[in-house]
Formats: structure tokens, C-alpha cells, sequence
């Protein structure tokens, strides 16, 4: 088991699990803000929930963190190795006749989503922390001074979206979503192994998922743009 | 000197294992200090490296292409022949024994064969046991086919790649030997000659193929696996690279030339496209067991086939002659190979050839899509009279047999034989002869072996399908392990033999001198030039019909040839370098050196017998006459001239099967 | 058929390189592409150039010896072909051909089109084989049933003629194809199980050290593959090597 980390497919092994991991808190992250169309109140409530209960603040928050972090640094790493692997480079190459876009892009994808993540935490990671944590305020409340003001989550995503230029960025960011999680998903079940006769239908269930999550997030962010 | 071939006495069922209880071995310590040179990585060579490296023996082995694995027996297609009997159908040691003699016109050495035929079983639980993936049945047992010039399925396969599937096999084994350090590995080196010290082969003078270093290597014994000389003729089912100079070489420091014009003209390759051809391709000949071989009976039909205001599938059943379930009625399709060509040969030149050129057959798997499309129709209860959907699941059927076969043919003719007859002719493909082998597969040079298609021993004036990938793992696995270690018994004292002797020397020197030559001639014309002139002759002269006074003009005309070569090649670039016109131009100084001998044996041999047909002894219907007087292998000695070679005969002597005329009818 | 060919010439391995134009003409359809470059060849031979050099061998797709990165792509466009399966068909004509060799670290250039695919052998050296003596004291062949779909999946991981158009195909470089294929074929036998566990950590262990990129799944060596090898080869070595690396 030593050193698996520093073998090639231990390597794509670990790529594929941490993958498989955001795929998951991604699905999980749509279905709360998907709340904020349907139901504010119930988007406050549940926002409120995982913004205080410990599990999910001390303990899964640094784990998604962790697996972003390694995700990334483990694709660094890794494109980084296999451009070694190519000293000189062909006059002609004609990847389209072989391979998606996508999948030979993937590091571009990832900058993209990489430098949105670093927006998305400047938008609301890091007002979220400065309000728990160095503020002290964990009443979740729009006026923590006032216990009928309500939640604030709503609201202050509401606010988020007034300015059309986060818009328009996200919406490209979620593009490049789509485009990483079209060739990502099957990659990572591959990756680990699963290659049998449920790979067709998984290949359809992809498709649906990688195009699906990010419009539905392009769906909210437009949509809070326009009623807010 | 006389040839004494060594065969054990007593009972032939009992020699072989008689004649390994007695044998000289060498002690497990002993063989480290030993040293075996093997050369060519094929079935044999590649076989007999894994094993002499296992016994314990240093073994340095090579190949002159990039990797073993790549040595041309890769390229067989169909199958291997062992007498397992898992069919039932009455096979056995005997009765394989019995079709490789006959098959090979009882020109081959019974002692020999018969040990063939015994050893070829443990060959089938070698490659299973080393994980080679031959086709299985639904119950999980191996499944067997049938080949030409026999009655009985006893063909192992692995689709139309078994020769690819077997050498991985004896590939496997050698890397399990190099990874052990047992093997030294030389890829792209090539051997350029044996050096003989005190009369007995102690190395090789070879050449790095990369950067053109001669080297010299010593070892204890050399053994050479280096395939046939089909190439001789250009054109021919061989790989780019075979050739014949480590035979020739070996034959140039005295070691004999058996059968030299003893070639097998295979009838089942694709037909020759026109000037730029650099090489024919094979079709299998298991596709004999399912396609049907005719040509149109009526000349007007031919000619609107040429004209192609006519197709091969509109032509009505009663305007076909399937000329060989005509002449044949027996075998039919499954004739042995030679009969099967001289007969397309036969149809061709009386003007019945389906193509451009007139040199063309149609091979047709229609009937066979309707026989197994029924089969298939009446086991998944569907309409059996609904020809198309028959059709459908016949074709289906075939192509899970020969599925890589016909997309080969489609790829390379450009039309899919699923829907219009293949065409196919016969090209050179094997050769039976090669070099004099006694019971050991050991020259008439001590410590210098020949085993595999290199050699002549096993199968006569004709080899069946199925037999060379028997013979190869055969002599590499089971035979030449056990028969080296009685001279190399002798060996346990010597100690490393020395690569600074004046043997090593002189030889090296000869080399040099010849690849000098050939590098400052600057002459007008490419190697391939002349190979291509000396192809023409041999397959006009020496083809599969030959003829005193066409062999007589080609022995001159190949002598001339070869000094216009020597005077007019030009290879480019220098010694020092990878430089591929330069070793083939070494290699074709061989073939043009070996064609001369050809022509000459064929001209001795009085018969026709086998592959080898004269025209002037022939039946009435135009069937073989062989002659009993004939009844010998003929070893050549080298005389300085391929023409002044000396004949060695060594008598033919057949004490368990009696010679019959050998009839398919 | 009039052909523009620009092909990559480079003396040795210690040489720069180029890419050279050579316009060809009179080329017949039916030619294969090596066939092709025999004309050329010889033209520059009774020119008194230098002929470009190229691996070549059986010349009917089984030998694995062609290497030719052709417009782009390995063995050209056609599909589930060696280049010297390829016919000048394929091209229109006055139509310009690229030809490199393949390029990879671990595949090193030897002479103009000829690469060093050593790397692959020393792959299989580290156990690319079933411990068995080649004694023939073997148990009988039909004393272990093989299930039919396990042999012939054997069979066609098997097939792979080691070329190296999967390393030369991927962007990465990986060699995870082929070694997948070797993997594969042993571990779906039961004569294969024995070792299994060493033999893919070994295997997978000298693939890395040769210098070969990792796979990233875009599935072009599959696409490539003139024996059509499939990408389940490369997730069954992926399975083992796991399950290896938990055992070890």
C-alpha cells in the first residue's frame, strides 16, 4: 500500500475519488440552492443548518476543502508529469479525430472552475466566516440584534446576483462546469475501475448529470438576477 | 564425407524416448559456465532461448528486429497440429506421423517426423499452461479445426492469429528468462557470420543495426532459429526482413544445403496488384475449410469477369467449375497445399483467371454463410427458408472465424468478400528446405544447430498447414534442449571461449571487407532493383512448374546477376549508422548466392515431388511422377561457386509406412 | 496521385531534425502507404540521397513494426489498421501528407521515422509471463475448462501486436493501453491468477519508471488501435493494481 500515491495509477486512482467526492457535494450544493427558487424559507432553514451544525462545519467543511485543495494540486501534478512525458511535440497532431475536446482540455477547464472557486469563496466562504467567526455572529439572523429580522442567507444571496458582470462570470464558469464534468465523470469511474455493462447506461446518466447541474446553477443565477 | 543423420535404432515409437534415456547430460552446475548463441527469435529460436536459458545454460540470443516478438512467425495465421484426439475422430501420434510423411511426398525422415508428431501434444499443454488464448468451445475445452491433406480436426487455433498468440507464448517465456538475467537480449543486431574455431562453431560476427558496430560473440554452441528464404523470390508471404544469411553463412563455412528448391507455393494469398507490390499477403488456408474455390466454366464468362460487365455472383451454379471438388472428389476443397496450387496454377494458365492480370481464383464462402445461417436459424427457432435473415446469421458465424482475415482482404483489395467471392492466388510462402540437420538438429558443422523453418528435416518435399508452428515450438521446447546437452556434455571443461583469437579475426576481417564493398560501390541502381530482377527469374524458372532447360538459363542468368550486382549497387549512407539499404543489400548478395544452388537442385531432382514440380514428369492429367531413385535428401556442399556445389545424398528410408502414390483423389 | 510529402528527417538520436518536403508523383491508389515510400526511396537512392528511414516488417499488420504518425494521427486516418495496411486510397490526390515518427520520452527517435520502443520489452521483462517451465510436464491442456467468455476476452487483449500507436496517440503519453492489455490477458486466465499480484505492481511499477505520462481517459489509443483494444483493458488493470496494492 506505501507509496500508491507515487505510482501512475495510484495517482489517477486518488484524481478519480476526490473527483467522485466533489460530484457528490456539487449535487448536494444544487439541491440547496435549488431551495432558494422553490422555497426561501426552506433555503434559509436548511442554509441555517449547515451553517452551524459542528458535523458539517468542523468536520465535512475541511474534508471539501482538503478535496478541493488535493483535487487540483493532484491535477497540477499530474499535467504537469505527463507533458513530461512528451519532449517534442508533433508538426500535426489531429486530437479531434480521436478524443472529445474536452477530455484533452481538462486542465484548462479546471483553471477556469479553479479561478471561479477563488471568486466564490471571495463572494460568500469568506463573508460567510468573517461573520461567524470574527464577528461572533451565529444567530443567522439579517439583524442579530433583532430575532424577527429572519435569515439572511436569502437575501444575501439575492444580493449577489444584482450585478450583471458576477453574472455573466458565473454562467461562463459553469460552462467550463460542464465541459470538466463531461469527459470527469465517466473518467473517474474508469479510473477506478469500473468499466463493466452499466458503463453505457452511466454514460447517459453523465450526460444528463454534467450538462444538467450546471445549467440548473446558470437557472438560479439568472433567475435571482432577474427578481431580485 | 558421408552424412550420417544419427537416427537412434529400434522400434520408431520407442527411439526418441530410448534415445533421451541415454543421452549425455550436463550437470545443473556445469551449465552456468556454459554459453549458447541463439539466433532469431521465432517460434523455434525464441522457444529453444527460453528453455536452454531455463535448463541453466548463459544464453545470448538475437533478433535483428526491434523486439522478439516481432520475428515473422507472428504472421501465421491458421493453426497448430498436435495429435491430442480431443475430437475423437480417430487421431494419433501415428496417424499425424502418417499425414506429415505423406503430406511432405515421402521426402522427409520418418525418425524425425515420428518424433514431431510425438512431442506435438505436450506442445498444446505448454502454451495453455503459459496462458496462450486458443479458441475454446462453450463448454470450456479447446476447440480444434481442420486443415488440408488430412481427415481428422486436430488443428488448435486462436482465430486467424495463432502464430501471433504462440510466439507471445514463447516470447513470455523469454522474458521471464531476460528478466531473470538467463538471456542476454540483442535486438537489432544481425548476424553476419559464424566463426569455427578448431572445426567446431564457437560464435557469430554480428552487426549492431543501430549504429552499424561489428561485434563478435562467442559461445559454446550456436544455434541457429533464422527462418526460411522465401524471399529469394521478392515476392512472397515472408516478412521485409527474413532472409537467408545466417543460413548461408553457416552453409558458406561448411555446414550443407538440404532440398534448397523444395518451396511451398501457398494457394490462398491475395493476387499480386501491380508493379509497386512490395510483398503478398496470405489468407489462411483454414479459409478452405468454408470457402468453395472455383473459376467460371465457360471462357466468355472470364472475359466479361475481366471485362466487369459481369459478376462473380451472377454467374449460375452450372457455369462454375469448382475445379478442385472436380478433380479431387475426396479432399475437394482440402487438397494439400501444392495440389491446390498447381491446380489454380493449372485453370490460370489454360485462361481461366478471374482478375486483370489472369493469375486469380475465386475462393466463395456463399454457400457456407447459407450452411451455418441454417444452423443458426433452426438453434434460435427462426424461419430457415427466409434466405436473407440466413444469410445474416451465416455471415455472422463466419466472421466470428475469420473476421480479421476478410477485413484484411477488404483493407487491401477494396471489396468486402462478404459480398462478392475473394480472389486469391498462390505465392511462395514456406520453404521445406534449409540446412542438413542430423537426429540432433545438428549440422554437419559441430555445435552448430538449425532448428525451425531453418532447417530441412521434417517435412519432406511438402509441408501440410498447421505443421511449421508444431515443428518450431517442437524443436525449440522439446527437442534441441535435450539433444544439445550430449555435445555440450563435451564442453564442461573449456571454459569461455575467447573473442581475441584469430578465428574471431579473420572472420571479422571478411565482413568488414564485404560491407566496405558494398558501401563504396556507388553504383547506379538500388538494391532492390536487383532483388526484384532476381524475384522474376525465380518465380518464371523456379516457380511452381519448372523445367530442365528454364532452370539451366536461370542458373546463368542468376550468376549474371550477381556480378552486375556487385559491380552496379548502390547503396547510400555509411557503415557506421542505421542504414537499412545496407543490410539489405548483405542480404540479397545471400538470396542471389542461394537462387544459384536452387536452380541447381531443382535440375538434379528428376521428379516432381512435392512443391517441387517438373513439367516433364507429369501424368496425363497433369498430376506428380515421383521416382523412387530420387528417394534422398540432397545436402550441398559448399565448392566456392553456388554451380560447383558437391551433392551429398542421404537415402530416404521409409520402414513404417509404405510408399504409396501419394493420392487425394 | 501527385502527393506533397513532408516527412520528418533526423540522422541520429543525438541530431535536431527536421521536416523535409518531398513531392511524389504517379502514385497508384492501390499502393500502400509503405509501398509508397518504397518509391520514394528508391527515387532518392538513384538520386543519390539519402532514402528516409522506417520501421517495417511483415507488411500485413501483425508484427507491429510500423510506427507512422500520419496527419496527425497514428497509422493514419483509417480505422483498425497498421500503416502498412493503409492504401494511398485513403488520400486525394495533390493532397499534403505529414509523416512523423511517434513521439514519447520513453520512445526515443533512432533514425528519421524509427523510434526505440525497448521501453515496451522491458515491461513485459518485469512480468509480462506465467512462471511455468517449458519442461512439457504440464497438466493436460483440457484439464483446466476455460469459460469461453474469459478466454476470448483473453484473446482479444491478447491481439495487441505491441506497436506503441496507443502511447503515440495519447496527449499524455501513457503506455496504459498496452500494459492494460498484457495485464489483462494473464489476469482473466486461471493460469494467470497465480501471480497476478506481482506481476501488475511490477509491470505498472516499470511502466512509470520508463518515463511514460498517465492515463487521463480520453479514450484516443482505443480509437487508434489497429487491433481495436479496448479501454476495459486499461480499467481491469486499474481494478487489479488497486486491489494488488492493498494485498502488497
Amino acid at each position: 500500500m506505501s507509496g500508491i500515491l507515487n505510482s501512475s495509477i495510484g495517482r489517477k486512482f486518488a484524481m478519480a475519488l476526490s473527483a467522485l467526492f466533489l460530484m457528490v457535494f456539487l449535487l448536494q450544493h444544487f439541491s440547496i440552492n435549488i431551495l432558494s427558487v422553490l422555497s426561501p424559507d426552506t433555503f434559509n432553514e436548511v442554509s441555517h443548518f449547515m451553517g452551524t451544525f459542528w458535523v458539517i462545519q468542523y468536520l465535512l467543511q475541511p474534508v471539501l476543502i482538503f478535496g478541493v485543495v488535493f483535487h487540483f494540486v493532484m491535477g497540477f501534478i499530474l499535467e504537469i508529469k505527463n507533458n513530461k512525458a512528451r519532449q517534442i511535440s508533433y508538426a500535426k497532431n489531429n486530437g479531434g479525430a480521436n478524443s472529445t475536446w474536452m477530455s484533452r482540455n481538462m486542465i484548462w477547464s479546471g483553471l477556469a472552475i479553479l479561478a471561479f472557486v477563488v471568486l466564490h469563496f471571495y463572494d460568500f466562504w469568506l463573508p460567510e466566516v468573517t461573520t461567524k467567526f470574527i464577528d461572533g455572529d451565529m444567530s443567522g439572523l439579517i439583524d442579530p440584534s433583532n430575532s424577527e429580522s429572519g435569515l439572511r442567507y436569502y437575501e444575501e444571496l439575492q444580493h449577489k446576483f444584482v450585478d450583471a458582470w458576477r453574472v455573466v462570470l458565473y454562467v461562463i464558469a459553469f460552462i467550463f462546469l460542464a465541459l470538466h464534468l463531461l469527459h470527469g465523470f465517466n473518467s473517474a469511474f474508469q479510473s477506478i475501475g469500473a468499466n463493466n455493462k452499466y458503463t453505457k447506461g452511466l454514460k447517459t446518466f453523465s450526460k444528463i448529470y454534467a450538462i444538467g447541474i450546471p445549467v440548473g446553477f446558470i437557472f438560479i443565477a439568472i433567475f435571482h438576477f432577474l427578481n431580485h | 564425407m558421408a552424412l550420417d543423420s544419427k537416427i537412434p535404432k529400434g522400434p520408431i515409437a520407442d527411439k526418441w524416448t530410448n534415445y533421451k534415456n541415454k543421452i549425455d547430460l550436463v550437470n545443473p552446475a556445469n551449465k552456468r559456465n556454459i554459453d549458447v548463441i541463439v539466433v532469431g527469435t521465432g517460434l523455434a529460436g525464441g522457444s529453444a532461448a527460453a528453455t536452454l536459458a531455463e535448463l541453466g545454460y548463459n544464453v545470448k540470443a538475437f533478433c535483428f528486429q526491434d523486439s522478439p516478438r516481432r520475428a515473422h512467425s507472428i504472421a501465421a495465421q491458421g493453426g497448430i497440429n498436435a495429435a491430442k484426439n480431443y475430437q475423437g475422430d480417430g487421431d494419433s501420434t501415428y496417424r499425424l506421423f502418417y499425414d506429415t510423411v505423406k503430406g511432405g511426398d515421402y521426402r522427409s525422415r520418418e525418425a524425425n517426423v515420428y518424433r514431431l508428431a510425438e512431442v506435438s501434444t505436450n506442445i498444446i499443454d505448454q502454451c495453455v499452461a503459459q496462458g496462450v488464448p486458443f479458441a475454446r468451445e462453450y463448454g470450456g475445452l479447446l476447440d480444434n479445426r481442420s486443415f488440408g491433406g488430412v481427415l481428422v480436426s486436430r488443428t488448435f487455433y486462436a482465430a486467424g492469429q495463432t502464430g501471433q498468440q504462440l510466439l507471445l507464448g514463447a516470447y513470455s517465456a523469454m522474458n521471464r528468462q531476460i528478466g531473470r538475467g538467463k538471456i542476454k537480449m540483442y535486438n537489432r543486431h544481425e548476424m553476419l557470420d559464424v566463426v569455427k574455431v578448431d572445426g567446431k562453431a564457437r560464435g557469430i560476427i554480428t552487426r549492431n543495426l543501430i549504429n552499424g558496430d561489428i561485434e563478435r560473440h562467442s559461445a559454446h554452441a550456436v544455434v541457429l532459429g533464422t527462418g526460411g528464404y522465401g524471399n529469394v523470390f521478392f515476392l512472397s508471404t515472408n516478412a521485409m526482413g527474413s532472409n537467408v544469411t545466417a543460413a548461408w553463412k553457416a552453409h558458406k563455412r561448411g555446414a550443407h544445403f538440404a532440398n534448397p528448391c523444395y518451396t511451398q507455393i501457398h494457394p490462398t494469398c491475395i493476387p499480386v496488384s501491380g508493379d509497386h507490390q512490395s510483398k503478398l499477403t496470405l489468407m489462411s488456408e483454414s479459409l478452405r475449410n468454408d470457402g468453395r474455390i472455383w473459376v467460371p466454366k465457360h471462357k466468355k464468362d472470364v472475359e466479361a469477369i475481366r471485362n466487369k460487365t459481369l459478376k462473380p455472383t451472377q454467374l449460375a451454379e452450372e457455369d462454375r467449375d469448382y475445379y478442385l471438388e472436380r478433380r479431387y472428389p475426396a479432399f475437394g476443397n482440402l487438397v494439400p497445399r501444392d495440389v491446390a496450387s498447381r491446380a489454380a496454377k493449372e485453370r490460370s494458365d489454360a485462361g481461366f483467371g478471374v482478375n486483370a492480370t489472369g493469375e486469380a481464383v475465386y475462393l466463395d464462402f456463399a454457400s457456407a454463410f447459407m450452411r451455418y445461417g441454417k444452423e443458426q436459424a433452426h438453434i434460435k427457432g427462426l424461419n430457415e427458408n427466409d434466405d436473407a435473415l440466413v444469410k445474416k446469421l451465416g455471415q455472422e458465424i463466419v466472421k466470428a472465424k475469420y473476421g480479421n482475415l476478410f477485413q484484411m482482404y477488404e483493407k487491401i483489395v477494396d471489396e468486402n468478400p462478404y459480398e462478392t467471392p475473394m480472389m486469391i492466388y498462390p505465392a511462395v510462402h514456406y520453404t521445406m528446405g534449409g540446412l542438413w540437420v542430423d537426429y540432433n538438429l545438428m549440422t554437419n558443422v559441430p555445435g552448430l544447430y538449425a532448428i525451425g523453418e531453418a532447417n530441412f528435416s521434417d517435412h519432406g518435399a511438402n509441408r501440410l498447414g498447421a505443421s511449421a508452428l508444431m515443428q518450431g515450438l517442437a524443436d525449440g521446447y522439446f527437442v534441441l534442449p535435450y539433444t544439445i546437452g550430449d555435445y555440450l556434455a563435451d564442453d564442461i571443461r573449456t571454459g569461455p571461449i575467447s573473442t581475441d583469437s584469430k578465428e574471431f579475426e579473420e572472420v571479422e576481417n571478411e565482413v568488414r571487407k564485404n560491407l566496405d564493398h558494398l558501401i563504396n560501390n556507388n553504383g547506379t541502381h538500388s538494391v532492390d532493383y536487383f532483388h526484384r530482377k532476381l524475384g522474376k527469374i525465380m518465380w518464371n524458372k523456379c516457380g511452381m512448374a519448372r523445367n530442365a532447360e528454364d532452370l539451366k538459363s536461370a542458373i546463368i542468368e542468376i550468376s549474371e546477376l550477381r556480378s552486375e550486382f556487385w559491380k552496379d549497387v548502390r547503396v547510400p549512407g555509411t557503415q557506421n549508422e542505421f542504414n537499412e539499404e545496407l543490410a539489405k543489400a548483405g542480404r540479397v548478395a545471400d538470396f542471389l548466392e542461394l537462387g544459384e544452388l536452387f536452380a541447381k537442385d531443382a535440375l538434379q531432382r528428376e521428379e516432381s515431388a512435392g512443391g517441387h514440380f517438373r513439367d516433364e514428369y507429369q501424368t496425363p492429367e497433369g498430376e506428380a511422377v515421383r521416382k523412387k531413385e530420387f528417394q534422398y535428401v540432397s545436402a550441398w556442399e559448399y565448392k566456392g561457386e553456388p554451380k560447383d556445389a558437391v551433392l551429398h545424398k542421404e537415402e530416404l528410408e521409409y520402414e513404417n509406412i509404405k510408399v504409396k502414390e501419394r493420392s487425394y483423389k | 496521385m501527385n502527393l506533397n510529402l513532408k516527412i520528418w528527417r533526423q540522422k541520429n538520436a543525438s541530431d535536431k531534425g527536421k521536416m523535409v518536403d518531398y513531392p511524389i508523383s504517379d502514385v497508384s491508389p492501390d499502393m500502400s502507404f509503405l509501398e509508397m515510400l518504397d518509391v520514394l526511396n528508391n527515387e532518392l537512392i538513384e538520386k543519390g540521397d539519402e532514402p528516409v528511414s522506417f520501421d517495417h516488417d511483415c507488411r500485413e499488420g501483425i508484427c507491429g513494426s510500423c510506427s507512422l504518425y500520419i496527419n496527425g494521427e497514428a497509422h493514419g486516418p483509417d480505422r483498425l489498421i497498421t500503416t502498412c495496411q493503409l492504401h494511398m486510397r485513403t488520400f486525394k490526390d495533390g493532397e499534403t501528407i505529414v509523416i512523423e515518427p511517434w513521439r514519447a520520452k520513453a520512445f526515443p527517435v533512432i533514425k528519421d521515422l524509427v523510434v526505440d520502443r525497448t521501453a515496451f520489452d522491458r515491461i513485459q521483462h518485469a512480468g509480462g509471463f506465467i512462471s511455468v517451465n517449458t519442461s512439457g510436464n504440464t497438466i493436460d491442456a483440457n484439464s483446466i475448462p476455460i469459460n469461453k467468455q474469459d478466454a476470448d476476452d483473453a484473446f482479444s487483449a491478447a491481439t495487441c501486436i505491441g506497436c506503441g500507436a496507443c502511447v503515440a496517440s495519447c496527449k499524455n503519453s501513457s503506455a496504459m493501453l498496452f500494459v492494460g492489455a498484457k495485464v489483462s490477458q494473464f489476469a482473466l486466465l486461471p493460469q494467470g491468477k497465480v501471480e497476478a499480484t506481482d506481476r501488475v505492481l511490477n509491470m505498472v511499477k516499470q511502466m512509470d519508471e520508463e518515463g511514460f505520462g498517465n492515463c487521463t481517459n480520453t479514450g484516443a489509443c482505443e480509437v487508434e488501435c489497429p487491433k481495436g483494444i479496448s479501454l476495459e483493458n486499461i480499467a481491469r488493470m486499474n481494478r487489479e493494481y488497486l486491489s494488488a496494492s492493498l494485498k502488497g
